[in-house]
């Protein structure tokens, strides 16, 4: 054994303390573990929330936004009574104009994955005398199906179908059940605004969200502006997709500005589902913050023991020489050694967790468990660990560093 | 004797309080040359300040007043990580009563102020402290655990640890307490060998007649002062 010397002092403290030493990394050990490993549920959990809510939501949506109709004169400069009595929305139409250069604009800015047109149309779907409400999606359905990959929540019939038959839909699984309707099924439906069209049912999809399968269905562009009489020009959506979902709300202002309309980011138009992100977020990170919190309680008190027990060592060592300096670098050397081999095994212990609960198969909506390895949780957590057990070291090494060899051989 | 040669420590009205449980003087303004290459006992009643002073001259208490000098140098008001550093290199001590680094071994206990050192290697280091061993007749015990020897033989595997950096003094409190007179003879052989024939300076305490009488000068305290300087 040929370390520096404060290293060789350090270990062989360690060595003879063995169960002190194995306890102490044993609690580093599962702090550690059970933070990886609940951080990444909440990641897992996370991720699988986003994957269903982009299932049918865009990272971006650029529509016209409703204007109020305001004063001609601002109402800060007159102390007048306010000019408009009720006012109303103004705009005449929802209806993004040029559409095709909006859709080239965007097509060419960095980062933009995936760009489609979509016409919102609220429907009632008839059957006989059952009759549901819910919303038509005109979509160019290849487009659609590159953004939300529809092909995959398909129970029949074929997307391409929608796009070789105009007078097409496919429906919400929830919609087929109600209204009793199978694929290449007739079925009748008529806009809000009373136009009423009968489309053969070329297919019928069933996504994790049940609110989505009893309301929604695709239909083509041609026919949602029929639905609402507007000629082929009209377009009331715009969706984007960009590399990362999570940088959308920084595009935000950037495609407002590009289009000329407004874009929303899907974290402001989820803002329920942002808020239960966030609350999970925070709940898993306290309970584990609070077991590191725990481990690192061992450590001082361990640390603290050691150097209770070792006054002598310390009052020896300082007499022949070793300055305060190499004390306390003794002493978080060993706390380096207790918080590495600690998180090591916690790191192990983490992945033999995950791996399990990743096995665990829950069924419906959800599949398997939605845990996974994540490189940056991974990462975090050995930071963290490797933080905690030098802070719990730090102190009592520091009092070790101020031993007067004094009073401890007079004692 | 030795006027001739060079003053290795100097101590100047050295006072020192304790204000545990009373205050108490345990050193009245003592003042005394210690020349390179003495070997001086020091003798005294227990009680009358032998080891007091004996952690001042060691630099380990800087809680006193007067003035100290180690070769020439005045180490009164330094810091703690440069007096750490002269120990290291300059002073080599044994202590009245606490000795080893339990869970090392003899061997090891002796390496460590040659490691903190760091002047030879690690190989050199340990060929250093098995003749430092050898030469105190404890050479068999070098890989045995320090707590698992006797008294005796800890307190010469602590001589042979404040050989080891070649240290211009050693200081010490009753080196021989726990010693017969067989090994308490060895001991002393060393001093004197180290004295006269590498011009180390030995200070130690003792109440051992026969230590005394063969060291080079006896300075005898009483009270806190000191009775006779030994010249
Ligand atoms: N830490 C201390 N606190 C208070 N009084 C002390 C302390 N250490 C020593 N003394 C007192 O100082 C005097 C000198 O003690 P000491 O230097 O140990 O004497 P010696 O080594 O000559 O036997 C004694 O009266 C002793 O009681
Ligand atoms: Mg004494």
């Amino acid at each position: 054994m040929k370390f520096n010397v404060n290293t060789d002092i350090a270990l062989t403290h360690l060595l003879t303390r063995k169960k002190q030493t194995v306890i102490a990394s044993m609690g580093v050990t599962v702090g550690i573990g059970i933070f990886i490993f609940m951080i990444s549920l909440v990641v897992g959990f996370n991720k699988d929330s986003d994957e269903s809510i982009f299932k049918s939501v865009p990272h971006l949506r650029i529509y016209q936004e409703d204007e109020i109709c305001q004063p001609l004169i601002p109402k800060e400069e007159t102390s007048l009574l306010p000019i408009i009595i009720n006012p109303k929305i103004s705009n005449l139409s929802n209806t993004l104009i040029n559409p095709d250069k909006i859709i080239s604009d965007l097509k060419s800015q960095k980062d933009v994955v995936n760009v489609t047109r979509q016409i919102s149309v609220n429907i009632f779907y008839n059957n006989g005398k059952s009759q549901i409400n819910g919303i038509a999606s005109g979509v160019d359905i290849i487009e659609a199906n590159n953004m939300f990959d529809i092909k995959s929540t398909m129970l029949a019939g074929d997307i391409k179908d929608l796009q070789s038959n105009p007078n097409g839909i496919i429906l919400g699984v929830g919609i087929a059940d109600k209204l009793n309707i199978r694929v290449n099924d007739y079925i009748s439906i008529i806009s809000s605004i009373g136009v009423g069209k009968v489309l053969k049912v070329v297919g019928i999809f069933k996504t994790s969200n049940s609110s989505i399968d009893d309301t929604k269905s695709y239909i083509n562009l041609a026919v949602a502006q029929q639905l609402l009489k507007q000629s082929s020009s009209y377009v009331t959506d715009i969706y984007v997709n960009i590399t990362n979902p999570d940088n959308a709300p920084a595009y935000s202002e950037k495609f407002s500005a590009l289009t000329g309309y407004k874009a929303e980011d899907w974290q402001s138009a989820n803002e329920s589902t942002m808020a239960k992100k966030q609350t999970r977020k925070v709940m898993f990170g306290s309970i584990s913050f609070a077991i590191l919190l725990v481990a690192a309680f061992g450590i001082y008190n361990i640390i603290n023991m050691t150097i209770n027990e070792k006054m002598n060592d310390i009052a020896i060592l300082k007499a022949t020489g070793f300055s305060g300096k190499d004390v306390m670098n003794i002493f978080i050397k060993e706390t380096l050694i207790i918080g590495i081999t600690g998180t090591i095994f916690g790191l192990l212990v983490a992945t033999v967790l995950i791996h399990f609960l990743s096995k665990v198969y829950i069924g419906g909506d959800v599949g398997y468990f939605p845990i996974d390895f994540e490189k940056n949780v991974y990462i975090s957590g050995a930071i963290i660990g490797m933080f905690i057990t030098l802070a719990a070291g730090f102190i009592p090494a520091r009092n070790a560093a101020k031993v007067d060899p004094i009073e401890i051989f007079k004692r | 004797m030795n006027k001739d040669k060079q003053i290795i420590l100097k101590a100047e009205n050295l006072v020192k309080y304790y204000y545990e449980p009373v205050k108490f003087q345990a050193l009245k303004s003592i003042s005394f040359k210690v020349y390179e290459g003495e070997f001086l006992s020091v003798v005294g009643k227990s009680g009358c300040g032998k080891t007091t002073m004996m952690y001042i001259l060691s630099t380990m208490d800087t809680d006193y007043e007067g003035e100290l000098f180690i070769s020439g140098e005045k180490v009164t008001g330094k810091k703690s990580d440069y007096l750490a550093d002269i120990r290291n290199k300059h002073i080599g001590f044994v202590f009245q009563f606490h000795y080893l680094l339990p869970e090392f071994t003899c061997l090891k206990n002796v390496m460590i102020p040659a490691l903190k050192l760091n002047k030879y290697s690690y190989e050199e280091v340990e060929q250093r402290a098995y003749e430092k061993l050898e030469l105190l007749g404890i050479k068999e015990q070098a890989h045995k655990q320090a707590s698992k020897i006797s008294g005796g033989q800890q307190q010469r595997v602590a001589i042979a640890r404040a050989l080891i950096n070649d240290p211009k003094i050693i200081m010490c409190d009753e080196p021989t307490g726990n010693l017969d007179s067989k090994n308490t003879n060895i001991v002393i052989d060393i001093f004197r060998k180290l004295a006269t024939d590498y011009g180390q300076t030995i200070i130690a305490v003792t109440h051992d007649k026969d230590f005394s009488d063969k060291s080079t000068r006896t300075m005898e305290m009483k009270d806190g002062e000191i009775l006779s300087h030994g010249w």
